[in-house]
């Protein structure tokens, strides 16, 4: 009886530690030597473009993002600078850490998020609209900063709920075609879906300049356009929702250099 | 209008130089209708010119072809010590200009 109990419970502990293992490996559906970053898909004179420091057309949003840095606004007229001195090295590897959770309110923030609770309550500015010209500018010139730096989004304490409903997003079935990401990003990356090659969809070069766009865009979106594609529901700019998502993208993504400005069909 | 332009600051005489341009703009074709289904009107930059020492070195037409944020790469002959002007107008009448210098050697 004895035995056969200590029997019953080995090999209960042989099951657990098997699901813990299984669990484990499913984690990290792309491990991390086979991490590829969106601009590996890319064609040749795409990769160009974003390697040029000149011509890369990201660069017009950096180079304003870089005034708005030290242009006084709200009751204070103070700036970002008179803080945060200069970005290239206070800044240097600060977006890598993001979406964090703020120590301040306790909650899950993005680079936009946190940019726009320094304006509202360091500052007594009003906050930058989601896609402005202004919002853009800052957080590519922010981002810039953290150029050929890993990301290294924490997934611990209060962030790992925060994860846990961003990965359950990522796998949920969405939309009239019933897709999750992983059914492009992580089971047919490499493929080609009519004209193009599906990516790894990872967000290591927001805010990036879309081809398609004509123009500079975030990551969130760049996730609402991928909700279009598979006509899902749209969520609003800055939704919980999303950052969550953008925390699971960033865990997933760890170890991926910023290219931020980012050039991408 | 953010724009970057780049011009070697020195460069030996009869050397030819490499300019480069990129202005931010929307370039709107013209062809676009807004949401409601109105035609949204053609604004591009029209004209671009670059003037080398008072004298039009580069001149380009734009139209509804042109992406967003146009590039624009050319080359001049380095004659003589003096300032590259550049100048756009788009079709709603926004101009903006810029000066930069070159020195010449030999």
């Amino acid at each position: 009886m004895k035995r056969g109990a200590r029997l019953v419970l080995a090999a209960a502990l042989a099951a657990t530690a098997f699901a813990v293992g299984a669990a484990l490996a499913q984690e990290r559906a792309i491990p991390p030597g086979e991490l590829k970053s969106g601009s590996a898909f890319l064609g040749a004179d795409l990769r160009a473009l974003q390697n040029d420091d000149f011509a890369n057309p990201g660069t017009l949003w950096v180079e304003r993002g870089e005034k708005l840095w030290s242009a006084p606004a709200g009751k204070d007229a103070q700036s970002c600078a008179s803080c945060h001195r200069d970005a290239r090295s206070s800044m240097r590897g600060v977006a890598a850490g993001y979406p964090r959770i703020d120590t301040a309110s306790g909650k899950l923030s993005n680079l936009e998020g946190r940019i726009n609770s320094c304006r509202v309550e360091r500052m007594g500015a009003e906050p930058f609209r989601y896609e402005s010209e202004e919002m853009l500018s800052i957080t590519a010139y922010v981002a810039r900063q953290s150029r050929g730096l890993p990301i290294a989004a924490s997934i611990d304490g209060a962030a790992r709920a925060h994860f846990d409903t961003g990965r359950a997003a990522y796998y949920q079935r969405r939309g009239q075609m019933n897709l999750s990401c992983a059914h492009c990003h992580e089971a047919n990356w490499g493929k080609r879906l009519l004209s193009e090659t599906i990516s790894q969809g990872h967000p290591n070069a927001y805010p990036a300049y879309r081809m398609e766009w004509q123009t500079m865009g975030s990551l969130e979106r760049r996730l609402r356009a991928c909700l279009s594609g598979i006509r899902a529901e749209m969520l609003p700019y800055g939704s919980p929702d999303y950052l969550d998502l953008e925390l699971f993208l960033a865990w997933r993504a760890q170890g991926l250099p910023i290219e931020t400005p980012g050039v991408r069909r | 209008m953010t724009a970057r332009i780049q011009i070697p600051p020195q460069a030996k005489r009869g050397e030819i130089v490499e300019i480069r341009v990129l202005i931010q703009h929307a370039m709107e074709t013209g062809y676009r209708h807004d949401d409601v289904g109105r035609l949204i009107k053609r604004n591009v930059i029209k004209l671009f010119s670059c003037r080398y020492n008072g004298v039009e070195v580069f001149r380009a037409d734009l139209s509804s072809g042109i992406s967003a944020n146009p590039y624009l790469q050319f080359c001049a002959v380095a004659e003589a010590s003096g300032d590259f002007e550049f100048y756009w107008i788009d079709d709603e009448g926004r101009q903006d200009s810029e000066r930069q210098s070159i020195a010449v050697s030999g």
